[in-house]
C-alpha cells in the first residue's frame, strides 16, 4: 500500500465512533466512510448510492450473481419447492474467475439454476454470436470478467451489453482486474452490476464494492442492521476511507500509467520471443490489460519453473492459485483450447517494476525454462 | 545439503523437517496436493487440495522459517495410485495404495523433480532408518522403536531412491516424544490426530467407494468344493481374510465363522471357508525390488541342491503384521518365500517385505499363494 493510503487508514482508525451511531463521533466516522465510498464510486463512474461496500471482491461477485438470480426468480411461487423458475439460466464463460464459477455452481446445485457456457475463442474473447444465440427471456443474468485475471484479455463490454439489453437481460462484470488499468464509467455503460476490490489497487484487503443499477431487482446476501441498501453489517470507516484514497490514486491518469506498464510488458514479451522461440503469448494481443504478460511453452513444467524463478528472486505464477496454493491446469487456458501439455507462466507487472528488473528476469528466464521443460 | 521436505500437514513430517533444519541443511518445504477433483468448479470438491492439511503444512514451514510450496501431483497420483487401486480390486487382488504412493509418487515423481531442481535429498516423517553398508551402499532398517516402525511401506524404495532419502524420526523412541517435541517447538500440529484411512476415500468406506467405480454383478458365495452358500452383489468388493458382511444364511457345520478364501473374478465367485483354510504355506511374486545390496551381494545366500540361491529371512505381509521367519529364494525371476509357520489371510496384490534382522532387504507383490491345507491334503 502507498504511504498515502496507510496514512488515511491510520488516521481514520483512530476515530472511535460507530459509523451508524447518531452521536457526533459516529457522525465523524460516517463521514469518513461516505467520503471513501464517494471516491470508490467516482473511480468507477457510479452514483455513490448505487455502490454497496462489501468485505471483498468475492463477496461483491456473490452478491451480484446470487442477488440478481434470486431477484429475477424471486416471487413466492417461483421459489416454492418444485415450482418452475421463470428465469433459470445464467450465461457465463468457462474462463471466469472461481469467485463467479463456484457461485454459479452453487446456484446450479442448490437453487435450480441452469448454466449455459458461452464460447470463448483462443484469445479468451467471448464469442458474441454464441452469446446472442444463447440469450433469451429465460436468462436471469449474464456475468463475465471485464479483464481476464489470468491471460489479461479485455472483453468487448459495449457489445455484450447491447446484445443483453435487446433481450432485457442484466449484465454483471467482474472488474476486479480492470480498475486502475481501463477507465470505467458504470453509469453510462448500461451494466446492471459491476464488482471491484480495493486490494488490487493498493488499498486495504477486506474492502470490495458492488455497483448495482437500481433498475434491477436484487436480493441481499447478508441480513441484519440494514446499514447499506444491499448489505448489513457495521461500516468499516477506516478501510473504506483508505480504499477511497487508493481508488482515487489508481484511476488518476490511467492512460499514462497504462502506457508505462504496456512498455514494460512489451519489453518482457519481446525479450521472451527473442530468447524462447517456442513460447506462445496467450490472451488477446491488442485488447489486453497493460500489466499482464502470459506465455505458454510446450512441455514446460510450470511448478519447476516457478520454483527456479522464485529462487532467482522473480515472482510469477502459472494461473491463479487456489487457497491451498496449488497451481493446477488452468481452466481458463482449457476454455481457450490450450492443451494441458502447454506449461503456462504469467507475469503481472506493476508501476514499481523497472526496466532493469525486466532485463534481469530475461537474463535467467531462458535457462530456467529450458531446465524445467521435459 | 539442499533438502526438500515433504510436509503432509501432520506432526511427524513437521518435526522431521524441523530436525533437518536444525541439522544445518538448506531446507525447502513442499506439500503434495494428491487428491484434487479435476474440473471447472472448486466448491463441493471436498478433496480440493486438502486445504486444511496444506495450510497446516504451510504454517509449520512458516514457523520453521523455510520456503514452502504446494506441488500438484494429483494427475500422477490418480494414475499411479488411485487407478491402480481400482484395477487391482477389479482383478480380485488387495493392493496397498500407500506403498504404491511411496514407490511412484513420493520417492519417484517428487524425488525426480527435487533432483532436477538441484536438491540432494527428500526428507519425510517416516519412522525408519537409513544406514550405509561397508561398500557405501545405503541400507534401509526398521525404526528404533518397533511399535512405530514404518519400514514396511518403504520396502519399495530402490537403492538409488534410498541414497536421496532422509528419515530424521527413525531413532525416536515414541510418537509421544515427537508430539512433545512439536509442542516445544511451537508447531501448531503438535496434537493433530493421526491419519489412518486411505487418503482418497474420505468417507472411509472402501466397499462403497469401489462399488461406484467397478462394474459389479451379483454372484455366488461358494465353499471350497463349489457348493453355493449364498450370494453377493459384486465379488470385487471382497478381500481375502474378510469375515464380516458375507451375509451367508447357512451356518457352517460346527457353527464357526467363515472367511473369504479367494475372490474369483473370472467366474464372479467368492470362495469362503474355515479360518485354517486361510493358512498359506508359500507366497511368490515376479514384481520385486531390492533396497540396497541384493541378497547375493549382501552375502547371505546359500546355494541349494536344485541350483538356486536361498537365504533365511523374515517376511512381513502387512504394515502392522508381525514378521514371520521364512526361507526365500529367487527361482528364475520369481521370488518364492516359504514361511516357517503358515501365514494367515494373504491376498494376492499385497506386498511382502523381506527382512534380515532389522534390515529391509526388499519386497515383492504377491501374485501367487499356496494353501497350507491344500499341501496337507
Amino acid at each position: 500500500m502507498h504511504d498515502a493510503v496507510i496514512a488515511a487508514w491510520t488516521h481514520a482508525v483512530h476515530l472511535r465512533g460507530n459509523a451508524s451511531a447518531t452521536h457526533r463521533d459516529g457522525q465523524k466516522s460516517r463521514l469518513m466512510w461516505e467520503e471513501g465510498r464517494d471516491k470508490i464510486a467516482a473511480s468507477i463512474g457510479a452514483v455513490p448510492f448505487d455502490v454497496t461496500i462489501t468485505g471483498s471482491g468475492t463477496e461483491a461477485i456473490n452478491l451480484a450473481i446470487k442477488g440478481l438470480f434470486w431477484g429475477r426468480n424471486g416471487t413466492t411461487t417461483s421459489r416454492a419447492m418444485g415450482a418452475r423458475l421463470p428465469r433459470p439460466r445464467i450465461l457465463t464463460t468457462e474462463a471466469e474467475h472461481h469467485a463467479a464459477l463456484d457461485t454459479i455452481h452453487w446456484l446450479v446445485e442448490s437453487e435450480g439454476a441452469i448454466v449455459d457456457f458461452v464460447r470463448v475463442d483462443d484469445t479468451g474473447t467471448i464469442d458474441l454470436n454464441d452469446l446472442q444465440s444463447k440469450l433469451g427471456d429465460d436468462v436471469a443474468l449474464v456475468t463475465t470478467l471485464w479483464t481476464n485475471n489470468e491471460v489479461g484479455t479485455i472483453q468487448p463490454v459495449s457489445e455484450i451489453v447491447a446484445l443483453a439489453e435487446a433481450e432485457s437481460v442484466p449484465v454483471h462484470l467482474d472488474a476486479v482486474a480492470t480498475l486502475g488499468y481501463t477507465p470505467i464509467d458504470f453509469a453510462r455503460s448500461g451494466l446492471a452490476a459491476l464488482s471491484v476490490s480495493a486490494h488490487k489497487i493498493g488499498g486495504p484487503v477486506g474492502v470490495g464494492a458492488l455497483a448495482m443499477a437500481r433498475s434491477w431487482p436484487i436480493v441481499p446476501l447478508i441480513h441484519g442492521g440494514s446499514q447499506q441498501r444491499l448489505r448489513s453489517g457495521s461500516l468499516d470507516a477506516a478501510g473504506v476511507f483508505a480504499a477511497g484514497i487508493a481508488a482515487e490514486r489508481a484511476t488518476s491518469d490511467i492512460p499514462a500509467k497504462a502506457a508505462r506498464l504496456a512498455a514494460l510488458r512489451d519489453r518482457l514479451v519481446t525479450g521472451i520471443r527473442e530468447t524462447i522461440p517456442k513460447a506462445v503469448v496467450r490472451g488477446h494481443l491488442e485488447n489486453r490489460t497493460p500489466g499482464n504478460a502470459h506465455i505458454t511453452v510446450p512441455g514446460l513444467d510450470s511448478v519447476s519453473a516457478l520454483f527456479l524463478m522464485d529462487e532467482a528472486g522473480h515472482a510469477a505464477s502459472a494461473g491463479s492459485a487456489c487457497q491451498a496454493g496449488v497451481q493446477s491446469p488452468s481452466h481458463v487456458l482449457r476454455a481457450m483450447g490450450v492443451a494441458d501439455s502447454e506449461g503456462p507462466l504469467r507475469f503481472t507487472l506493476g508501476l514499481e517494476n523497472s526496466e532493469a528488473e525486466i532485463d534481469s528476469l530475461l537474463e535467467v528466464l531462458p535457462t530456467i525454462v529450458a531446465r524445467a521443460t521435459h | 545439503m539442499k533438502i526438500l521436505a515433504a510436509m503432509s500437514g501432520g506432526v511427524d513430517s513437521a518435526v522431521a523437517t524441523a530436525r533437518a533444519v536444525d541439522a544445518g541443511h538448506d531446507v525447502t518445504g513442499v506439500h503434495l496436493a494428491l487428491s484434487r477433483m479435476p474440473g471447472l468448479f472448486r466448491s463441493g470438491s471436498r478433496g480440493c487440495c486438502t486445504v486444511e492439511d496444506s495450510l497446516d503444512a504451510r504454517r509449520a514451514a512458516g514457523l520453521l522459517g523455510i520456503p514452502f510450496y504446494v506441488w500438484d501431483f494429483s494427475a500422477q497420483f490418480t494414475e499411479a495410485v488411485v487407478d491402480d487401486f481400482i484395477a487391482e480390486y477389479a482383478a480380485g487382488r488387495t493392493p496397498n495404495p500407500c506403498m504404491r504412493c511411496n514407490e511412484r509418487i513420493k520417492f519417484a515423481a517428487l524425488l525426480d523433480r527435487a533432483i532436477d531442481l538441484g536438491f540432494d535429498a527428500v526428507v519425510t516423517g517416516h519412522y525408519a532408518n537409513v544406514t550405509t553398508a561397508a561398500d557405501g551402499t545405503p541400507e534401509l532398517h526398521r525404526a528404533s522403536a518397533w511399535a512405530k516402525d514404518q519400514s514396511y511401506v518403504l520396502g519399495v524404495l530402490t537403492t538409488e531412491q534410498l541414497r536421496h532419502s532422509m528419515f530424521p524420526l527413525g531413532d525416536t523412541p515414541s510418537k509421544t516424544l515427537v508430539r512433545e517435541e512439536a509442542e516445544r517447538r511451537g508447531l501448531t500440529v503438535a496434537h493433530k490426530p493421526d491419519s489412518h484411512d486411505i487418503c482418497f476415500i474420505p468417507e472411509g468406506d472402501t466397499r462403497d467407494w469401489l462399488a461406484d467405480r467397478i462394474p459389479m454383478e451379483s454372484g455366488d458365495i461358494v465353499d471350497p468344493n463349489g457348493k453355493v452358500l449364498g450370494h453377493h452383489d459384486g465379488a470385487q468388493s471382497f478381500t481375502v481374510g474378510q469375515r464380516k458382511g458375507l451375509g451367508i444364511g447357512v451356518p457352517s457345520a460346527d457353527g464357526r465363522p467363515r472367511f473369504v478364501l479367494e475372490v474369483k473374478t473370472a467366474t464372479n465367485e467368492v470362495v469362503v471357508g474355515m479360518k485354517e483354510d486361510l493358512d498359506i504355506a508359500e507366497i511368490a511374486g515376479e514384481r520385486f525390488s531390492w533396497a540396497g545390496n541384493d541378497p547375493i551381494t549382501s552375502g547371505i545366500t546359500v546355494a541349494t541342491d536344485d541350483g538356486f540361491d536361498e537365504f533365511t529371512c523374515e517376511v512381513q505381509i502387512r504394515a502392522h503384521a508381525d514378521p514371520v521367519p521364512a526361507r526365500a529364494r529367487n527361482r528364475g525371476g520369481e521370488i518364492v518365500v516359504t514361511p516357517d509357520v503358515p501365514l494367515n489371510g494373504v491376498a494376492t496384490g499385497q506386498t511382502a517385505v523381506i527382512y534380515v534382522g532389522t534390515r529391509v532387504l526388499g519386497q515383492f507383490t504377491i501374485d501367487r499363494t499356496v494353501s497350507a491345507t491344500a499341501l496337507v491334503n
